[in-house]
């Protein structure tokens, strides 16, 4: 049963992660840019949801839209750095991430870390919402995780159907033009500079979405909470395209935007696995590392045996 | 039409590799112009033709395009006027994209792109139709990722691609020298097919030298960033490879034209 809960709870963690490398998939595939911006921007979004509602009382639904708002400005930010001051990508999205670092705890009133402890988050409001008769009975931690399930999966079915429009209208077909041939989608008339910044605000408003969510269902927002999400997401991303081979052949658009929550969920699962083997909550960033340095030299492993055979 | 005066470019301007790529270049166009133009290697063709599209920005000199100034302007707000072709096949289409959306995005070329769906069902009957012309039976692979087509299909598509909506002016670099023989001569036939029929004013940069005399109305040569010949007309159809052999020699002081201009 305990194992059953664990599963459960890491599903849910899966989902709400996932939408952080969504965003990771807009920057780092669709776009072509290792953005590190995305460790300031999760743990940002987290740390902005969390103070509007603990010192400000704001509906935590509300203080949501606050934090992708900010980590839309960071990832602005980013894309100014790159674009016009032409700062390589890469040290772009670091300077970003380091001032963040700054600025987050700043943000929680100079402390690492701020608890919502008997203040009311999504995951309180919901369970308020559901009538008596469904929860009586239920532990308490039980009922949070199938609450964090089900909203999570809503939220990632909506994001999943949004972005599947943006990147199939005129703006959407650019951005991906841009991050597969900058100077073709230049030569026909697009501003590539305005569509780069464009991919680091909505990636970055993902991803502060999703560390607002994270925050909310874990009950504190932490300023190291964002601590190798770009890997993490990279994980889920892999993970998901490992996977998605097994789903046939035809990879719709639809599909491969499921593939990565699939994939963070995945990740999730693997991790609260190995904790369960006994493995200690520090070991996960090597072990999340390895991962990611099998799955992204697959590839190229691959055609190098084609090539030589 | 363009009107290209005192035009100016060096590179790595203040270290010892300090290079004048354009000297002080004067050249005009007439609507319907076909030129095609020749010179050794480093002449200075591609960078012309880059300064025109707004890749560099001049050092000294003015641009005109149909009576407006664009000598400031950057690239991406040149792109309505003109069509390009790189010599590269890989630069001019999107390879992770399909081929009806490469062809939309060209459709768009000079257009805001907004919240508008990306390809609408009319087009894709509008891009039908045009592939159908290339004669390479790509109007049935629409929906193909254009990563997976030949050198010589995406020279093609790119060609397409920079006509299917008419630019004021066509930019062509070497566009069929990475292509082998055979499918080099298609699509420099659909070249010429495309402008015939629309009737446009092109600017061709070539190493062959049969071609640039047979191709077009007016022959261009250029060395150190400078026009050293310019014929049209009559004149040019009466040219021999032999004579722009001896006029390369004579304008560069017996320097031997090079082994590319030789051999094509
Ligand atoms: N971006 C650049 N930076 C520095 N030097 C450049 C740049 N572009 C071109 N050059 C130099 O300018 C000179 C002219 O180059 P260009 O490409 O215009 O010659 P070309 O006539 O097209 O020659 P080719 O026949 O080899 O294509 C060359 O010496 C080249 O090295
Ligand atoms: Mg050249």
């Amino acid at each position: 049963m305990s194992f059953a809960l664990t599963i459960l709870g890491a599903v849910g963690q899966g989902l709400l992660w996932g939408i952080m490398a969504l965003g990771v998939y807009i920057t780092f595939r669709i776009l072509n840019f290792a953005d590190m911006t995305c460790d300031g921007s999760f743990a940002l979004g987290g740390c902005v949801s969390v103070i509007m509602i603990s010192a400000f009382h704001m509906n935590p639904f509300l203080s949501v839209i606050i934090a992708i708002g900010a980590g839309m400005l960071s990832g602005f930010i980013t894309g100014f750095l790159h674009t016009k001051l032409k700062i390589p990508a890469i040290l772009s999205g670091i300077l970003t991430m380091i001032a963040l670092y700054s600025i987050n705890i700043r943000i929680l009133g100079k402390k690492a870390n701020v608890s919502l402890l008997k203040k009311e988050t999504i995951v309180t409001k919901i369970k308020s919402w559901l009538p008596q008769s469904l929860t009586e009975g239920m532990i308490d931690s039980t009922l949070n995780s199938i609450v964090v399930l089900g909203f999570g999966l809503i939220m990632v079915i909506i994001l999943i159907i949004i972005l599947y429009w943006f990147f199939g209208t005129e703006a959407g077909s650019a951005l991906r033009a841009t991050g597969n041939n900058e100077d073709m989608i230049r030569a026909l008339g697009q501003n590539t500079d305005r569509m780069k910044i464009l991919g680091l605000v909505l990636g970055n408003g993902l991803v502060a979405l999703s560390g607002a969510f994270v925050a909310q269902s874990q009950g504190y927002a932490d300023v190291g909470m964002g601590q190798g999400a770009i890997v993490i997401g990279l994980a889920s991303i892999v993970i998901g395209e490992v996977m998605s081979v097994l789903l046939g052949k035809k990879r719709t658009f639809y599909k491969k935007l499921s593939a990565i929550i699939i994939g963070s969920i995945i990740y999730r699962v693997i991790i609260a696995w190995v904790l369960k083997m006994g493995l200690d909550t520090s070991d996960l960033k090597l072990l999340t590392a390895v991962i990611v340095a099998c799955a992204l030299s697959i590839p190229g492993l691959r055609a190098q045996r084609r090539k030589a055979r | 039409m363009l009107r290209i005066t005192d035009l100016c470019k060096s590179f790595n301007v203040g270290t010892i590799n300090e290079k004048k790529v354009l000297d002080h270049l004067d050249l005009t166009l007439e609507e319907g112009d076909f030129v095609t133009v020749i010179g050794g290697n480093g002449a200075g063709k591609s960078t012309l033709l880059n300064m025109i599209a707004g890749v560099y920005l001049s050092d000294c000199g003015t641009i005109t395009l149909e009576g407006k100034d664009v000598t400031r302007l950057p690239e991406h707000a040149r792109a309505k006027f003109l069509g390009r072709v790189f010599q590269d096949p890989m630069k001019g289409t999107a390879a992770n994209m399909q081929i009806q959306e490469n062809l939309a995005l060209a459709y768009r070329r000079g257009k805001k792109r907004g919240l508008r769906w990306g390809i609408t069902e009319e087009e894709k009957k509008i891009y039908q139709e045009s592939l159908k012309q290339l004669e390479l039976g790509l109007e049935e692979r629409m929906t193909s990722k254009v990563g997976l087509l030949s050198g010589g299909q995406r020279q093609a598509i790119t060609l397409l691609m920079a006509t299917l909506k008419k630019p004021k002016l066509l930019l062509l670099d070497e566009h069929t020298a990475a292509l082998d023989p055979k499918t080099a001569a298609k699509v420099l036939d659909l070249t010429k097919q495309i402008v015939e029929k629309n009737n446009l004013t092109a600017v061709m940069v070539t190493h062959n030298m049969k071609d640039a005399i047979q191709i077009g109305n007016r022959l261009i040569m250029m060395h150190n960033g400078k026009i050293i010949y310019d014929v049209r007309g009559e004149e040019k159809e009466a040219l021999k490879v032999a004579d722009l052999l001896q006029k390369f020699e004579q304008a560069t002081g017996g320097e031997f034209a090079n082994d590319r201009m030789i051999l094509a």
